[in-house]
């Protein structure tokens, strides 16, 4: 009745599928990864210095202020936070949902986590003002003064960690198998010397295989709650908070999707760069993947826009006049800009994927995905900006203006984010082999499932 | 006064990753194939005779090797309730003991013991203990770390298929005989 199409293009045989994926961390890279390599590198450098800079004179240097204590570090770290949870979605809950697209997808999406929590885990502590006792976050660093466990910023501390460690650890389990297979191929001692060491000597009986998906069943299984909890705790930062636009029980729903929405806009955005660069990607990345997951994209925009439409409406209704001041504040106030700015990139842009021409075309999508990433960006800009910088006292009104070591920070992340990345690409496997072979007669007509 | 000169060096072995395994590499006899149907329809022949059970090695988890080899449930998942309840119990008690017991403070007119408070760490206990004792279980019974094992062929992890029986259960003339029987391609004697 439906044939369903295939998974990977290009009828491939074993051999070629491992060829195809060892073939980029075996082959020499051109000069135009070596350019964007560089260019990253130096964007990575450039936050360095900005970082070091920072650390060195104070938080002077960056636009906080009075009442706007948290600014472009507390917003950033959210970005990011947020972009990681599309590669846990991707490798955990679609393995639970067993959906068999995502494992193309699955390694380079949970790559991206990592990275991205990596490359969060920066801000709240350059965020702390004296980020050298930032191991005061956790219990038993202050002689016997404990940490304050009714916080949601020691919550945030252990989910973040948590998360950090769990995804680590699910990217490498998954990853095992496929540095057995670089290991076995390696030409030059070197080579199966890392490889081997990296894959911890992996042998592939079947008792093997048989704990080691179930292990990798159980790391799903509890990935799915983890990464729920982390976005939820990460909104508790807010929510538990007695302010004006932030403290509303739609907070956790409301920022797990649109963590959805921002990480699969950085996956999208990643996969349209690595199909362009890397044609052996185009045969295990197909349109139908791409598709796949700009449907994501579109309906958790549509979820991250209700919660915007409820939020005023609860504004509304509550007849509480602080909540209806920040909301049309929100809108029309200071920082209008910012609030249409998010509206636009996150509700209004992602509709052009109802039509299916838009869905499939690459340069559509590239394009789109960029704007979600702005717009969540700006999502949490708004959320943080326009609610602290009323206060209930007009005394303690204020105005939060980027400085350059704002900006610095910023962009000086994404140079850190694709330092990893690039280097990742050309190093680990970038697609599962061990879970693409048996997904390969997908779609096929010589069988298989 | 000179200074006394304290010669040591590591012990032997302490860089060697081979003690951190349970697993020793063996002699016996492999059988290799290149195609998934025909190692499948080997193993259902091979299996189904008494005692004989060699190790299948696969390059990807085959569907329906577990029912064929008559492997059993794996175990892990125990392994992750016991981590995951030590993390939950463990969270409950250090944030009650901390809170509560060791030093008191009143935070924000909170009770002592706020659990309400305290799930969310709780939570990410359980989680991380859970995924961690699990893994540990998976590196355990799969005998990792072990640098360089034995490989029997390198195109185990790509595209072929081996059965392996070693030498202490079957004598090498009869596992020969047996892999005869089922017509395998390639049979040679090895370690692993």
């Amino acid at each position: 009745m439906f044939q369903r199409s295939p998974l990977v293009l290009g009828k491939k045989s074993l051999k070629q599928v491992t060829d195809d994926i060892a073939g980029l961390v075996e082959s020499k890279p051109g000069i135009r990864y070596f350019g964007l390599l560089i260019s990253a590198n130096t964007v990575f450098i450039f936050y360095v210095a900005v970082l070091t800079a920072i650390v060195m004179v104070g938080m002077g240097l960056m636009g906080v202020n009075h009442p706007i204590a948290w600014g472009t570090d507390i917003i950033t770290f959210v970005f990011w936070i947020g972009i990681g949870h599309a590669g846990t979605l991707i490798s955990a809950i679609l393995f639970l949902f067993r959906q068999k697209w995502r494992t193309s997808i699955a390694r380079t999406a949970e790559a991206m986590t990592v990275f991205a929590v990596l490359t969060a885990g920066i801000f709240p502590v350059l965020h702390l003002g004296r980020p050298w006792f930032f191991y005061w976050f956790f219990p038993d660093q202050r002689g016997p003064l404990w940490v304050n466990f009714r916080s949601p910023l020691t919550w945030d501390v252990f989910a973040i960690s948590t998360y950090a460690t769990v995804s680590l650890l699910f990217w490498y389990m998954g990853m095992l198998p496929d540095l057995a297979s670089l290991r076995d191929r390696a030409k030059t001692k070197m080579r199966r010397f890392i490889y081997g060491s990296l894959s911890l000597g992996w042998r592939g009986t079947h008792k093997n295989w048989s704990h080691y998906e179930m292990t990798y069943l159980l790391l799903a299984a509890l990935s799915t709650p983890l990464v729920l909890s982390v976005h939820s705790i990460v909104s508790f930062d807010f929510a538990v908070a007695g302010l004006p636009g932030w403290h509303t029980t739609i907070f956790p729903p409301y920022f797990v999707a649109g963590a959805i929405f921002s990480g699969f806009g950085m996956v999208v955005t990643l996969m349209c760069l690595l199909r362009a660069f890397l044609p052996a990607f185009k045969d295990y990345v197909t349109i139908n993947h791409m598709e796949n997951m700009n449907k994501i994209i579109m309906l958790t925009g549509m979820m991250v826009g209700y919660a915007y439409a409820s939020e005023f409406f609860m504004a509304w209704y509550s007849g509480s006049s602080y909540e209806q001041y920040a909301f049309l504040n929100r809108a029309f106030g200071p920082y209008w800009w910012s609030y249409w700015i998010m509206i636009t990139c996150n509700v209004i842009i992602p509709q052009l994927f109802w039509l299916r021409k838009v869905r499939r075309s690459i340069r559509a999508m590239f394009v789109i995905s960029i704007f979600v990433n702005i717009g969540m960006w700006f999502e949490r800009y708004v959320i943080i900006i326009t609610s602290l910088h009323r206060d209930f006292l007009p005394a303690n009104w204020g105005f939060f203006k980027m400085t350059f070591f704002d900006f610095g920070a910023l962009i000086g992340s994404f140079g850190m984010f694709f330092t990893l990345f690039l280097i990742y690409i050309r190093t680990l496997p970038v697609i599962s082999i061990s879970e693409v072979k048996p997904a390969l007669h997908v779609g096929h007509k010589d069988g298989g499932h | 006064m000179p200074v006394p000169v304290v010669e040591w060096t590591f012990p032997k072995g302490f860089f060697s990753m081979k003690k951190l395994s349970r697993y020793k590499a063996q002699k016996g006899v492999a059988a290799i194939w290149d195609d998934e149907h025909e190692f499948l329809s080997a193993v259902k022949q091979v299996y189904e005779k008494e005692k004989f059970e060699p190790l299948a090695i696969t390059p990807y988890p085959v569907h329906g090797l577990e029912e064929l080899t008559h492997t059993p449930r794996s175990w892990i998942p125990w392994v992750a309730l016991v981590g995951g309840g030590s993390g939950c119990l463990f969270g409950l008690w250090f944030t009650w003991w901390t809170s509560a017991v060791n030093w008191p403070l009143i935070i924000g007119g909170k009770p002592f013991w706020s659990l309400p408070a305290f799930i969310p760490i709780i939570f990410e206990l359980t989680i991380l203990f859970a995924a961690i004792g699990s893994l540990v279980a998976l590196f355990r019974v799969c005998g990792i770390p072990h640098i360089e094992p034995p490989i029997i062929d390198k195109d185990l992890t790509c595209h072929k298929f081996a059965l392996f029986v070693a030498q202490k259960d079957h004598s090498i003339e009869e596992a020969r005989k047996k892999f005869e029987q089922v017509k395998a391609p390639e049979i040679k004697e090895t370690e692993f």
